[in-house]
Formats: structure tokens, sequence, C-alpha cells
């Protein structure tokens, strides 16, 4: 998947926007002086060598063909972060065992091999052992499973 | 002699039953993490760090330290039994590891691996050990435009020596010395960055980078490339090399032990480098080249033991100067810091039992690398065959309990989530990511000694440039950068990146 562009053309231009983002939002700390930099002065600084950085990598990429290589795991880069998601908020309304277990069998789910009896048993089991040695063992003060309300 | 008083005291740290039990389980998780591909030394450190919380510091550090080096043990036992480099460290084992191990000599070569990792690694106790003091002596004067220009020294030779693309590695510093920016200015209490969050006034969470991107973002983009390689492993026959392997192996390992020393001083070069020089030197030198690539033992001896060397040598700077030459490195400065402890030369004089534990608590992981390992070998290679369906989702599961126990915060998770993202992305668009780690670290401390700097010199930039130390380091950093654009240099660097 290139989207007709080469890699250095997407790293560019993300430098680009992580640079004049960091600029603009600085725009509102206090620059100050040499001899008293404000906060705004070092970020200001970074955002603009980030900037041609990127205008660089993007002019090297114009030139360039070199596409991005290898596939593209859409169903891992969904998945894995909404399994983080998941377990942050059931931490806070569910309890350490549903939020650890939709975690570890949401996240198998976003491998190309994933069985369900296997997935389903390696979550429970791990999801025991961490009960064990994290929250009986290292005392980590979490409810196992918080009461609805 | 003041040498010998230290390292004994050191030992005493080491030795006690505790410290040597954190050792033991530092080693032991290193070499499993090291045999099993798909998660590395900085993952793996990234994740167990919260749980090193509530440890002494000095324990912590023996036990981060310990993974670090245990996962290049396990590495080269992968590299010689399966030809499949657990690190990247052990690449250059593989070429004539393997090629033992399918003539059925897979037990000398692992354990002229062991040897020679573990001369290496006395040999790097004992250089930091002489050179560290004095190092850290020089350092105690510096002021804050010395700092700035060591810290810039740093990171620059880190970017651009490392693998890989020198602009990407350069940008990638500079993203990390903004992310290290994030939350209150500490001179005026201005809210930089934080979009009205609370949770980000005190910065994001060193925890949350490292393991969104180390952890995280490695999971994804394994789990992009198709079926993982598995090879299909060796038997094990007879373990002792005979004398002549022994008699072939002295050179290749001092001569090893002397380059990776050398280059684990420098920042940026990667284990694999140092191991790669080296076993192009033996090639050079030996009287049979044709030998190597078809299972020379040397071959094997030269880059494990120059490996070791450059791993434990990447501690000098770290120890002495709180620069940090490698992603592991910042991983343990950014240990020390959460422990409260301020890196610098300060550590030596102020925490000796720290930096003298931590060096003799190395020398004994070794042995301990040694005696365990040999025998374990079975094990591991048994423990190769987990399917990594059934690895990763147990990683997903351990780093989300560490990041959540670091402050009970369901928001780190949610930070987690997206810098998983933003390090897959940064991986596939061929940024390297342990700059981003390096340059998050320095960042405040950068800008501290920038402001202080000017503020000393009453405005004057060029005060980086008049004192004769700040301008040594100023000038090393020009000379890195011109040699690094020079056409020759470029493209070698390049042929090694491959």
């Amino acid at each position: 998947m290139t989207l007709g562009l080469s890699k250095d053309v997407w790293a560019g231009a993300m430098l680009i926007a992580i640079g004049t983002a960091a600029i603009v939002i600085s725009r509102n700390y206090p620059f100050g002086t040499a001899l008293r930099m404000g906060p705004g002065y070092f970020p200001i600084i970074l955002g603009g060598l980030l900037t041609v950085f990127g205008l660089f990598i993007l002019a090297c990429g114009l030139r360039g063909r070199e596409g991005i290589a290898g596939s593209f795991p859409l169903r891992a880069i969904i998945i894995l972060p909404l399994s983080l998601v998941l377990f942050g908020v059931l931490m806070e309304h569910g309890g350490f065992v549903p939020a650890l277990i939709v975690l570890i069998f949401g996240s198998a789910t976003a491998g190309a091999e994933f069985k369900f009896m296997e997935a389903l048993l390696l979550s429970l089991g791990l999801t025991a052992l961490s009960v064990v040695v994290f929250v009986w063992g290292l005392g980590l003060p979490y409810p196992l499973i918080a009461d609805f309300q | 002699m003041d040498l010998f008083d230290n390292l004994i005291f050191g030992f005493g740290v080491a030795l006690s039953l505790q410290n040597l039990l954190y050792c033991l389980i530092g080693v032991t998780v290193g070499t499993l993490i090291g045999v099993l591909p798909g998660i590395g030394p900085l993952g793996t450190i990234a994740i167990l760090m919260p749980i090193t919380y509530g440890v002494s510091p000095v324990g912590a550090l023996i036990m981060l330290a310990g993974i670090y080096y245990g996962a290049q043990y396990g590495g080269s036992t992968t590299a010689i039994l399966v030809n499949l480099p657990g690190e990247t460290s052990a690449v250059v084992t593989c070429i004539d590891g393997y090629q033992m191990a399918r003539q059925g000599r897979a037990g000398p070569a692992l354990a002229i691996a062991a040897v020679a990792s573990f001369f290496a690694g006395t040999v790097g106790t004992l250089l930091i050990a002489l050179f560290g003091p004095p190092l850290a002596e020089i350092a105690l004067k510096f002021g804050s435009p010395e700092y700035f220009s060591l810290m810039l020294m740093g990171l620059v030779a880190a970017a651009v020596l490392a693998q890989g693309d020198m602009v990407k590695s350069l940008a990638m510093v500079v993203t990390g010395l903004l992310l290290g920016l994030v939350g209150s200015d500490v001179n005026t209490g201005v809210q930089r960055f934080s979009f009205g969050f609370a949770e980000l006034s005190d910065g994001i969470g060193f925890v949350v980078v490292a393991v969104g991107v180390f952890a995280i973002g490695e999971i994804i983009a394994n789990l992009g490339d198709k079926a993982q390689r598995r090879g299909i492993a060796a038997r094990v026959a007879d373990l002792f090399p005979s004398k002549e392997d022994l008699k072939r192996c002295i050179g290749p390992i001092l001569r090893g032990t002397g380059i990776g020393a050398f280059f684990g001083v420098l920042p940026g070069t990667g284990p694999a480098i140092a191991s790669f020089a080296s076993y192009m030197l033996e090639k050079k030198l030996a009287a049979d080249p044709s030998r190597f690539g078809r299972g020379a033992i040397e071959g094997v001896a030269a880059p494990e033991s120059a490996n070791n060397a450059d791993a434990q040598c990447k501690f000098i700077p770290m120890l002495t100067l709180g620069l940090p030459a490698s992603g592991v490195m910042a991983l343990m400065l950014g240990a020390l810091t959460i422990q409260g402890i301020q890196p610098g030369p300060e550590v030596m004089t102020q925490r000796p039992d720290l930096f003298w534990g931590l060096i003799a608590s190395m020398w004994i992981g070794n042995l301990m690398l040694v005696v365990l390992n040999l025998p374990m070998i079975a094990l591991w290679v048994k423990l190769l065959q987990v399917p990594y369906r059934l690895l990763f989702p147990a990683i997903m599961g351990f780093s989300a309990i560490g990041i959540y126990s670091v402050n009970n915060s369901s928001f780190e998770i949610y930070l987690t989530a997206l810098f998983g993202i933003f390090g897959f992305v940064c991986m596939k668009l061929g940024f390297p990511l342990a700059p981003l780690l390096l340059g998050y670290v320095l960042g405040p401390m950068m800008e501290e000694n920038l402001r202080r700097s000017m503020l000393m010199s009453g405005g004057d930039a060029t005060v980086f440039v008049t004192r004769p130390i700040s301008l040594a380091f100023i000038s090393a950093t020009v000379l890195i950068l011109v040699v690094m654009v020079l056409p020759a240099v470029r493209q070698r660097r390049l042929e090694i990146a491959d």
C-alpha cells in the first residue's frame, strides 16, 4: 500500500505537521529573550528544526519512489489500541478480572491465526496467573470484580 | 588500591541475598526474551519497569541490567541453534554459528559463545571500574554550557552513528525532545502541550512512551509480517570445544573484546555494528578466509565477545555522565530518575552502592548466565516453539498491568495506545525509534542547561564555543556531522545497514 506516493513524502509530511503544530501551539507561550528564555523559546526552535527536516525528507521523497514496505495490518492497528482502551475503561468500572480477560482475548483476535477456544483459555489462564502474581502477590490494590452500580 | 576496595565494596552490595535474587530474575527473564523472537530488551525493560518501583534503586538497576545482557546471551543461543537471531546483536553469530550447528557442532559453538561473552563481560566490568571514576571526576567540573554541548554531541552522535537514515534519526531526536517538554515548565509553571489535560501537567510518563512505542508498536508491526520464521532446532551433542577450537579463538576473543569496548562507549552504535566489525576483521586476518561462513568457530567467538563488551561499556557514559548511549541506556536513566536519583557524575559519590553494586552484579550476572544457560539449552529450544499468537496477547496484558500500576490511571493506558500507533507509523515510514527515547529523556535537561548557560553568559550564545571543554564537544559534533555526509561514508553506512 503506497497510496501512490513514496514513503519519504509521508515521512516528511508527518514531521512538517508535528513541527508546525509545535510552533503554532508554542506561540501562545511567552517567548522571552535569549538571556531569559521563556517557555516558548526552546519548543519553537525544535519545531522549526523539525519542519526543516521534514521539508528535506519530503524533497528527497519526491525524487525517490520507494514505497512503504510490508503489509498494512489494519486489523491489528484497530484492535490492539481498542483492546487497551477497553482495558482502561473496565479497570475503572468493571474490575481487574474482566478488564484483563477482555484485553487479552481482544488482542488475540488481532492475529491472523486466531482460534477461539485457544484464545479463551489463554486469556483465562493469564488472568488467573496475573491475579495470583500482581494482586495477591505484589498487592496491587485493584478490585477483582467491581460491584455494578 | 582504590579500585579493589571499590570492587570489594561493590561485591558486598551485589552479593546480598536480595540483590542476587534480582540479578538472577533479570538474567533469566533476559535470556527468555532473548530466545523469543518478536520481543526485545527495550520492550521488556519498559514493561517491567513499573514492577521495580517498589524495589530499592540498586535492586531495580541490577535487575534491568540483567535483562539487557541476558537478552544478548539468549539471542545468540537461538542464532546458533535455529539460525534465528533473537536479538539484532546476534545477526552475525548466525552466519557461522548455524553452520557449526548443522555440522553437529552446536555444542562447541554454544560453549564458545558463552566463554567469549563471559570473558568480554569481565573485561567490560573492569573497564567501567577503571574509567568510570576519572570520567565522573572530570564531569563534576562541568557547568551548564558543558552539559548542553555534551548532550548535543551525544544526541547527534547517537542519531548519526545508528543504522538507518541519518536525517530521520535526527528528526526522531528532535521529536523526542519536544515530547520531553510536555507538562508544566519548571521555571514559569506554564503548561506546555498539555491540551487541557490535568494528567499531562507532570509530563508524559516515561513508561507510557517506552511501552507504547517499543512493545505495542512492535506487536502491530510483527502482526503485519506474515508467517513468523521458524527454524528447526539442531541437536546438541557434545558441549565442549576441542583444544584446537580454544586455541583458534583466543585471538578473536581478545580482538572482539577490544572492538566491542571501543564501539561500546560511542553513542548510537548498536551491538550489531561492533559484532559485524569484529567478524570482518577476523575474516581479513584469517589464514584461510574461505572457512568463514562455513562454520568457523572464530566467526562465533569474535562477534559474541564484541557484542557483550559493547553492551557492558554502554554503561560507562550512562553511569558517569548521565548520557544514554542507546535506547536501553535511556530506559536505565529513566529508571534512575523514577527512583528519585538525578543521573550524572554525582551518582558515583552520592550513591557508591549503586555504582559499584551494579558493576559487581554485572560480573556475577555474566557468571550466572554461563552456569545456568548451558544446561538449560534444551528448555530454551522448547520455548522457541511457543507460537507468536499466544505470545503477543500475553505481552499486551503485562504491558497494560505495568502501565496502569504506575499511577492507577486509565488515561495513561489510552495514551499508550496512541503511542503504539505512532510507533508503528514511524517504523513503517523508516524512522528509528531509539533516538526518540534518547531525545525524550534528555529534553528537559537540555532545555534547562541551555537556559542556565544563557543566563550565565548574559544572553551570549558564544559561551558554548569560548569555554574549552564545551568547544571540544561542539567541534566533535560538527566533525561527526561532516564526516557522515561525505559520500564515501554514506555509501558504506547504507551497505552495513543492509
